[in-house]
C-alpha cells in the first residue's frame, strides 16, 4: 500500500510507461504467491487435501500422496498452460487463413513419450517402496479379528474374551494400543463391506471366504470414526465403527475387564442389544420402516 | 427388395445407369422397424441413448438433491440404493457405450471409409433392436414389486444373489446386460468386418480417419470384453436361479470370482467408452484448427496400446480385496497413462500455430481435453495401490470417474454439433450451442471438484446420508449446483433442437472438413456416395478442396511449397 | 489385408507375452484363463487374415496406389429392408423376458426367433439368386 501511495507522488510517467509499471507489479505478486504460500506453511509439502494419517504406514501413504500430487501439479500445470497457450494464441485470425499443415515432428513425439515413461517407472518405484511398508506383516502385538456383518460389526481378540459387537449407529467402538503392532484379520459372513478408517488412510475389503489380513501401528491416541465403504444393501449408509486407541497399560486393563463377571456381563448385553430390531435403534432416520429381519 | 452393395466410382464418371436414385421401400413406421440402413440405424441409437442420458441424468439430479442435506428425506434407502444403481447402469450400459460405438460410430464410420453400408445390415438393425429391448428391460425394473436392481451398477455377488436381492428388477438387470451385450458383440463384429471389408480402393488402413481407427480397436476390444460379461452374468443368473454356488462360499464357490469377471470386461468397458470419444475429439480438433492430425501414426499406435494395456490392467478394482498381485497391476495401470498423454500432446500439437475456429463442437473438444487432463491425473493416483487403500470406495474415485466421462459427455456433444449437421442436413444454433457449453463445463468441474475433496476428507460412495458428517454439506451443495448447471445445460440442447429444427440449412461441408463424409451430401443419399474423390491421405475431401495445402511430409516441418 | 493380420497378431503375441509374464508371478486362474482366450482371439483371426493375405494379391483398398475405377462394382447383395431383425429382436426380448415374468413368454419368444431365423434365412437365398 505505502508503494502505492509513493508511485502516485512521483511526477506521472507517461501513459505506456504507467501501464508497464502496472503489469510488472502484477506480475511480480502472480510470482509472489505461491512463494508467499510455501513460506507461510512453514517450508513444508502441503498436503493436497488428505489426512497425515494417525499409523506409521498410513504417513508413508500421505507422503507417496504429497509425491503423486506434486507430480500431478507439474505436469497438469504444464499440460493445461500448452492448452490454454493453444487457444489464446492460435485463435482464427480470418475465416479463409490456413496455416501450415505440419502432420509430424518425430523427436518431439518421441520426447512426449519417453519423458512419460520414465515418469512412470519413477512412480511405480515410489509405488513399490511404500507398498511393501503397507503390506509387510511384522510380528504382532495384538490381534483382531474382525467380523462384518448386514449392517454391523464384531471385534474380538483372539486368546481373551474381549468381544465388542453391535451395528448401524450403535457405531461399536474397539480398542487397540498405540505403539504396538496390530494384526487385523477381516472376514465377512454375509455379503463384501468395506472395512474403512479415514483418519488411518487405510481401507480393506472384507469378502466371504476370504481373511483379509494386515498389521499397522498407531501413533496418537484417541477415538477414530469408521465405517463400511463397499455397498452392501440397505443400510450401507449408517453401517458404522469406531476405534480408541489407548496406551498399551490402559489397552491391557481394557482387555483384562472382560475376564470379570460384570464385564462378560456387558458384553453379553451389548451382543443382545446389537440383535435386537435394526428399526427399533435407529428411529431418528428420515426413511420409513423397511421391516428388517 | 434386395440392394447391391456398391463402391462409388471415381468422381466424375456417371453411374446414373446403374440406378442410384433414391430408394424405394416402405415408408413411415414399417420403415424404421424393416431398415437396414445404417445412417437409419444409427440416428435410432442416437435418439435412443440421448434420451437414456437424460434418463440417467434425472436419477443424478435425484440424487444430488437427496446429498444436499446430511439427512436428505428426498428418498429412503431403498429407494436410494435403486437410484444411484440405476444411474451408473442406465449411463454406462444405455448411454455411454450405445453412444459411443452405436449411434454417431453406425452412422460415421461407413461414409469416412467410402463404404455403401456396414457389412452386414441385418446384423446392424438386430444390433439396435436387442439395445433398444435391453434398455426398456432395464426401466421395467421400476415397476416391479421389488422395485429396480438396488446393488450397485457393478452387481457385486453375494449382494447380487437371490438371498440378498430376491427382487425381479435383479433379474431384469441381468436380461438388460444380456441384450445389452450381444447387442454391443454383433457390432463390435460389424464394425471390424465394415473396416477390414468394405473400405474404398486407396482407402488403406493408414488412411482411415482417426475415429475409424479408433472403432476398429473399439471393435476388437468389443469382442474381447463382452463375451467375459455374458459368461459372468449367466453365471450370475444360474446361482440365483438353477442353485449353483459359483459366486456362493457355502458351496464352494469364490465370491471374488464375480469381481474379477466383472471387471475383466469392466476395465476395457472404459476403453471402449473412451476411444470412440478420443477419436471424435481428434477429428474435431483437426477439422477446426485446420491442421492434420499431429502425430498420426503416433495417435494410432498409442490406441493399440491402450487396447492392449487395457486387458492386464482390471484388478486395480481389486487391491483392496487382498487378492491381487499388485505390483503387476499397478505397473499396467499406471502404463496406461503413457498412451493417453501421447494423445493429450498430439492434441495440443494439432492447436498448435493452427487457425482455431471457436464453434461449439471445438469448445466441447476443449472442455473434453481439460476435463479430460483432470480425470487422467487423478486416475494415475488409483493406480497406486497405496493410494488406492486410501482412496478406495469414496467420493475420490467417484470425483475421477465423473471428470472422466463427463469428458465423454463433451466428446459427444461436440460430436454431435459436428456430425449433426450430416445427419439432418441443418446446423445446430451456435448461441445457445456456446451457453450450453459454458454451463456443462462449469457444471461440471463444480461437480467434480468438491467430491475430490470430500473423498480425501473421508465420505464414502453409495451414501444416502452423513448425519455424522455434517460438516460436508457445504461441500456435497456445491457438487448439486454443478450438477443442476449440467442439467440446465442438457435442458439447453434439446431446447437448441427444437429452435434450430429446419432452420440454418448445412450444405455438405460447412466447416470445411477433410474426411470422405463431408464430400457427400448433409444428409447423405441412400448407400451414401454418388461419386469419390481419389483417396491419397486420410483427408481426401481436403486434398480435393485445397489441393495446395496438402499435409507436409513424415518428420518434415520443411516449408516449400506450402504458401 | 497383411496390415489387418498383423494388428491382430501383435495384440495376440502381446497377450500371450502377458499371460506369461502373469501366470508364473501369481498362480491365479481365471485371470489367466481370461487373458490367454483374449491371446487366442488376436492369434485365431489373426492368422486366417496372414494366411489368405499370403494367398491373394493386395486389395486396391490395401495399396497406397490404389484407384476408384478397381473398386467399381458389385461387392455384395442383401436384403435393401428387412423385418426380420426386429422380430429376432423381439424374440430375444420375450426371451429374456421370460426368465423374470414367466416360462410361457419362451413360447411367444422362440416362435419369433424361429420365424426369424427361417424367414432371414429364405430372404438371403432369394437376394443370392439376384
Amino acid at each position: 500500500m505505502t508503494k502505492v501511495s509513493s508511485v502516485d507522488s512521483t511526477p506521472q510517467p507517461p501513459k505506456g510507461a504507467k501501464s508497464r509499471v502496472r503489469l510488472s507489479r502484477r506480475v511480480r505478486g502472480f510470482l509472489a504467491l505461491p512463494v508467499a504460500a510455501l513460506i507461510l506453511s512453514g517450508c513444508t509439502v502441503p498436503s493436497f487435501g488428505a489426512y497425515e494419517s494417525n499409523t506409521e504406514t498410513g504417513r508413508s501413504t500421505y507422503h507417496l500422496w504429497q509425491g503423486f500430487s506434486i507430480a500431478a501439479a507439474i505436469i497438469g500445470g504444464l499440460t493445461l498452460l500448452l492448452i490454454l497457450w493453444a487457444v489464446v494464441r492460435y485463435r482464427r485470425k480470418s475465416v479463409d487463413a490456413i496455416p501450415k499443415q505440419t502432420q509430424y515432428h518425430l523427436p518431439l513425439e518421441w520426447f512426449y513419450t519417453i519423458v512419460p515413461i520414465l515418469i512412470v517407472f519413477g512412480l511405480f518405484a515410489a509405488t513399490v517402496v511404500v507398498e511393501n511398508k503397507v503390506t509387510a506383516e511384522p510380528k504382532p502385538a495384538v490381534t483382531v479379528d474382525v467380523q462384518a456383518v448386514q449392517w454391523g460389526w464384531s471385534f474380538s481378540y483372539p486368546g481373551t474374551n474381549a468381544l465388542i459387537t453391535g451395528q448401524t449407529t450403535q457405531a461399536p467402538m474397539f480398542e487397540i494400543p498405540a505403539g504396538e503392532n496390530v494384526h487385523f484379520v477381516l472376514n465377512s459372513t454375509d455379503v463384501v463391506h468395506g472395512f474403512y478408517l479415514r483418519d488411518f488412510n487405510f481401507s480393506r475389503l472384507a469378502i466371504p471366504g476370504i481373511a483379509n489380513q494386515w498389521t499397522f501401528n498407531a501413533i496418537n491416541t484417541g477415538e477414530f470414526f469408521g465405517q463400511c465403504t463397499e455397498l452392501c444393501g440397505l443400510y450401507h449408509s449408517i453401517m458404522y465403527f469406531r476405534v480408541k486407541v489407548v496406551t498399551p497399560s490402559e489397552f491391557k486393563a481394557w482387555v483384562a475387564k472382560f475376564n470379570t463377571p460384570e464385564g462378560a456381563r456387558a458384553a453379553e448385553a451389548a451382543a443382545l442389544a446389537s440383535k435386537q430390531q435394526l428399526s427399533s435403534i435407529i428411529p431418528t432416520r428420515p426413511t420409513t420402516n423397511h421391516g428388517v429381519n | 427388395m434386395t440392394d447391391v452393395l456398391e463402391h462409388a466410382a471415381a468422381e466424375g464418371h456417371s453411374h446414373d445407369e446403374h440406378g442410384h436414385d433414391e430408394h424405394h421401400g416402405p415408408s413411415g413406421l414399417l420403415k424404421w422397424l424393416t431398415t437396414t440402413d445404417h445412417k437409419i440405424i444409427g440416428m435410432s441409437y442416437t435418439i435412443t441413448s440421448v434420451i437414456m442420458l437424460v434418463v440417467g441424468g434425472a436419477f443424478a439430479e435425484l440424487i444430488r438433491i437427496q446429498l444436499m442435506s446430511p439427512n436428505g428425506t428426498l428418498v429412503n434407502y431403498a429407494q436410494y440404493n435403486e437410484l444411484f444403481t440405476m444411474h451408473g447402469s442406465v449411463m454406462i450400459y444405455l448411454f455411454a457405450g450405445p453412444f459411443a460405438f452405436g449411434a454417431l460410430a453406425n452412422f460415421v464410420v461407413p461414409i469416412q471409409i467410402g463404404a455403401p453400408d456396414m457389412a452386414f445390415p441385418r446384423l446392424n438393425a438386430l444390433s439396435y433392436w436387442l439395445y433398444l429391448s435391453g434398455s426398456i428391460t432395464m426401466l421395467l425394473g421400476f415397476f416391479t414389486a421389488g422395485g429396480a436392481a438396488n446393488f450397485g451398477w457393478v452387481g457385486y455377488a453375494p449382494l447380487s444373489n437371490a438371498a440378498n436381492s430376491p427382487g425381479a428388477g435383479a433379474d431384469l438387470w441381468i436380461g438388460a446386460l444380456l441384450l445389452t451385450g450381444f447387442s454391443a458383440i454383433f457390432t463390435g463384429v460389424n464394425l471390424v468386418a465394415t473396416i477390414f471389408y468394405l473400405r474404398a480402393p486407396g482407402m488403406t488402413l493408414f488412411r482411415m480417419p482417426i475415429f475409424t481407427w479408433n472403432l476398429l480397436v473399439t471393435g476388437i476390444l468389443i469382442l474381447l470384453a463382452f463375451p467375459v460379461l455374458t459368461a459372468g452374468l449367466i453365471m450370475l443368473f444360474a446361482d440365483r436361479h438353477f442353485g449353483t454356488h459359483i459366486y456362493e462360499v457355502a458351496g464352494g464357490g469364490v465370491p471374488v470370482l464375480w469381481q474379477n469377471i466383472f471387471w475383466f470386461w469392466g476395465h476395457p468397458e472404459v476403453y471402449i467408452l473412451a476411444l470412440p470419444f478420443f477419436g471424435m475429439t481428434t477429428e474435431i480438433i483437426s477439422v477446426f484448427s485446420k491442421k492434420p492430425v499431429f502425430g498420426y501414426k503416433g495417435m494410432v499406435f498409442a490406441t493399440l496400446t491402450i487396447a492392449a494395456l487395457s486387458l492386464g490392467v482390471w484388478a486395480h478394482h481389486l487391491f483392496t480385496t487382498g487378492t491381487v498381485l499388485l505390483p503387476f497391476f499397478s505397473i499396467m495401470s499406471l502404463l496406461i497413462a503413457v498412451p493417453t498423454g501421447i494423445k493429450m500432446f498430439n492434441w495440443i500439437g494439432t492447436m498448435w500455430q493452427g487457425e482455431i475456429w471457436f464453434s461449439t463442437a471445438m469448445l466441447m473438444a476443449l472442455g473434453f481435453v481439460i476435463t479430460f487432463l483432470i480425470g487422467g491425473l487423478t486416475g494415475i493416483y488409483l493406480a497406486s495401490p497405496p493410494l488406492d487403500f486410501f482412496a478406495h470406495d469414496t467420493y475420490f474415485v467417484v470425483a475421477h470417474f465423473h471428470s472422466v466421462v463427463m469428458a465423454l459427455v463433451f466428446a459427444g456433444l461436440g460430436g454431435l454439433y459436428y456430425w449433426g449437421p450430416k445427419m439432418t442436413g441443418y446446423l445446430l444454433d451456435e448461441r445457445i450451442g456456446k451457453s450450453q457449453f459454458w454451463l456443462t463445463f462449469i457444471g461440471a468441474q463444480l461437480l467434480t471438484f468438491p467430491m475430490y475433496i470430500l473423498g480425501l476428507k473421508g465420505m464414502p460412495r453409495r451414501m444416502a446420508n452423513y448425519p455424522h458428517d455434517p460438516q460436508w454439506k457445504f461441500m456435497n451443495d456445491l457438487s448439486s449446483v454443478g450438477a443442476f448447471l449440467i442439467g440446465i445445460g442438457t435442458l439447453l440442447f434439446v431446447v437448441n433442437i427444437v429452435y434450430s429444427w429446419k432452420r440454418y440449412p448445412a450444405g455438405d461441408n460447412p466447416w470445411d472438413a477433410g474426411t470422405l463424409e463431408w464430400f457427400t451430401s448433409s444428409p447423405p443419399p441412400h448407400h451414401n456416395f454418388y461419386r469419390l474423390p481419389q483417396i491419397r491421405s486420410e483427408r481426401p475431401t481436403w486434398d480435393y478442396n485445397h489441393p495446395d495445402k496438402k499435409a507436409l511430409a513424415h518428420g518434415h516441418a520443411a516449408p516449400e511449397g506450402n504458401h | 489385408m497383411k496390415l489387418e493380420a498383423r494388428i491382430l497378431l501383435l495384440l495376440g503375441l502381446f497377450f500371450g507375452l502377458m499371460v506369461a509374464v502373469y501366470w508364473p508371478w501369481s498362480h491365479e486362474t481365471g485371470g489367466s484363463i481370461m487373458i490367454f482366450a483374449g491371446m487366442l482371439l488376436g492369434f485365431l483371426p489373426g492368422s486366417y487374415y496372414w494366411w489368405w493375405s499370403r494367398r491373394m494379391a493386395p486389395r486396391p483398398e490395401d495399396r497406397d496406389d490404389g484407384s476408384l475405377e478397381e473398386g467399381a462394382g458389385v461387392i455384395g447383395s442383401f436384403p435393401g429392408s428387412s423385418i426380420f431383425p426386429f422380430t429376432l429382436g423381439m424374440g430375444a426380448f420375450c426371451s429374456v423376458l421370460a426368465m423374470v415374468f414367466g416360462i410361457w413368454m419362451l413360447i411367444p419368444g422362440v416362435g419369433l426367433i424361429f420365424w426369424a431365423l427361417t424367414g432371414a434365412t429364405a430372404e438371403s437365398r432369394r437376394s443370392g439368386e439376384h
